[in-house]
């Protein structure tokens, strides 16, 4: 299919958790193409049964991240130039959640462990009240800013050792959230989810490897998030709030 | 694996023994030279308070953050879990304990 | 020995050297302790125990050992800072002094053994 130097020899992951394998393909190399584009191409004109998610194309909804070369990334804003050894691609599903078929990941778990940190703004004031003044200056505020930016994608969440080898730990995505939350003035569940992100499954859990930061695509850096809540929550023990 | 409490005492153990390993390091780099004998071990440690203290302070402390370092290393890369895993922790923090305990009253009180 | 590519980065490797040294203290020293225990009975097996120190061999086990204890010190020291102080961007340059600083250590015991 097509001449070598100006193709793309990719191998894809399919199947399920039940059973897995690759299927090779020879896509035409196109300039600025991503990763994303390679697959789309695949489903379009090679194997329309070839299952995977994509939404916004443009690195804002989180939902096309897959393993690429070894390496989870965000497939739309990922160029195939940069990534490409020697002419080869490597397409697999993100690691630590299950399959539900070929590039397609089950992430229930991910987004249940949001809510288990209680990643949720919890709300203090009502309609009458006046809207709370957030002084964008004040050191509470630029942590939080530091670590809003997350889109969910789970990047960090595949490259995380300590979510594949503990199914319990709530990974570096919720925890990064909920420190956003606990540097939230205007928040008021800061002491149940403190609860929360030290439990069985906590903060105290990460053994800050860093891989999170190494590749969150909106570079963000949740291994800081991670040490902030153990601040707190070494803070809380020895008042023994915790 | 770990609760809150438990990384609170890890880190509390280390830095009880950050600056003993420091001064043990010391030591050793100190002492090392024209080899080791027990004589001269013991011409340093024996009747005196400090190294009873700095040894007895460290032997407690490595007996909680061996133990605690343990159980992470058992439940993540060996897949233990439940009462094996308790079993193993506690085995090695009495163990040590135990054998450190002896050790510090050898060469200083004995 | 190369890790999978979404662990081969500097401050994954640390983390193994991290543990990894742990762990061979957690088996090294109840031995150590063991061994300065029998000066309470037998100091005289003691002084033979120590003899072996002059082996070239062993030198050089007890300068893995020191790397071992320099670099899991110096290695949790980053970790705790990292932890309870600001953060700092440069993780890989502390990581890379804490290997440093262990193997200068270790190098100098090496040389005052001989």
């Amino acid at each position: 299919m097509g001449d070598r130097s100006n193709s793309i020899r990719v191998k894809v992951s399919r199947g399920d958790d039940r059973g897995r394998h690759f299927d090779e393909f020879d896509v035409p190399a196109l300039e600025s193409q991503t990763v994303l584009d390679v697959v789309t191409w695949i489903q379009r004109n090679a194997d329309p049964s070839l299952s995977y998610r994509f939404a916004c194309r443009v690195g804002m909804c989180g939902s096309c991240a897959m393993t690429v070369n070894g390496k989870p990334r965000w497939t739309c804003r990922t160029h195939v130039s940069k990534v490409l050894q020697g002419d080869t691609l490597t397409i697999e599903p993100l690691r630590n959640l299950p399959v539900v078929k070929d590039l397609a990941t089950d992430m229930s778990e991910f987004f249940d462990k949001w809510t288990s940190a209680e990643s949720r703004f919890v709300p203090t004031k009502t309609r009458e009240d006046a809207i709370e003044i957030v002084q964008p200056a004040t050191k509470e505020r630029i942590e939080a800013d530091a670590a809003i930016e997350c889109i969910n994608c789970g990047v960090c969440y595949a490259s995380c050792d300590a979510v594949e080898l503990n199914p319990d730990y709530l990974g570096p995505a919720a925890l990064n959230r909920a420190w956003t939350l606990q540097n939230d003035v205007r928040d008021g569940g800061k002491n149940s989810r403190l609860r929360a992100v030290t439990g069985e499954g906590g903060c105290q859990n990460c053994h800050s490897q860093q891989g999170c930061v190494q590749h969150c695509p909106n570079t963000l850096n949740p291994t800081r998030s991670i040490a902030g809540l153990k601040r707190l929550a070494t803070r809380a023990v020895f008042k023994r709030e915790l | 694996m770990l609760s809150i409490r438990l990384y609170f005492l890890q880190r509390l153990s280390a830095l009880i023994m950050a600056p003993l390993v420091i001064l043990h390091l010391g030591v050793m780099i100190y002492a090392i030279q024209g080899g080791l004998s027990s004589e001269e071990i013991l011409g340093r440690t024996q009747g005196s308070l400090f190294w009873a203290v700095v040894y007895g302070l460290f032997v407690a402390s490595v007996s909680v953050h061996g133990a605690i370092g343990l159980r992470s290393i058992a439940y993540e890369w060996g897949r233990i879990r439940g009462f094996s895993l308790s079993l193993l922790s506690w085995g090695f923090c009495l163990l040590t304990f135990f054998l450190g305990g002896r050790a510090v009253y050898a060469v200083v009180f004995a | 020995m190369r890790a999978k590519p979404h662990r081969n980065h500097p401050l994954w490797y640390a983390y193994v050297v991290h543990r990894i040294s742990g762990l061979s203290l957690a088996a090294f020293i109840p031995l150590h302790l063991y061994v300065l225990g029998l000066a309470l009975e037998r100091r005289g097996e003691l002084d033979q125990l120590l003899v072996w120190t002059e082996i070239p061999v062993v030198k050089a086990a007890e300068f893995g050992l020191v790397f071992l204890l320099a670099v899991h010190l110096f290695g949790g020291l980053r970790l705790m800072a990292l932890e309870m102080f600001q953060w700092r961007d440069n993780q890989k340059t502390f990581a890379a002094a804490a290997a440093s600083a262990a193997f200068l250590l270790a190098s100098l015991f090496l040389l005052r053994s001989f």
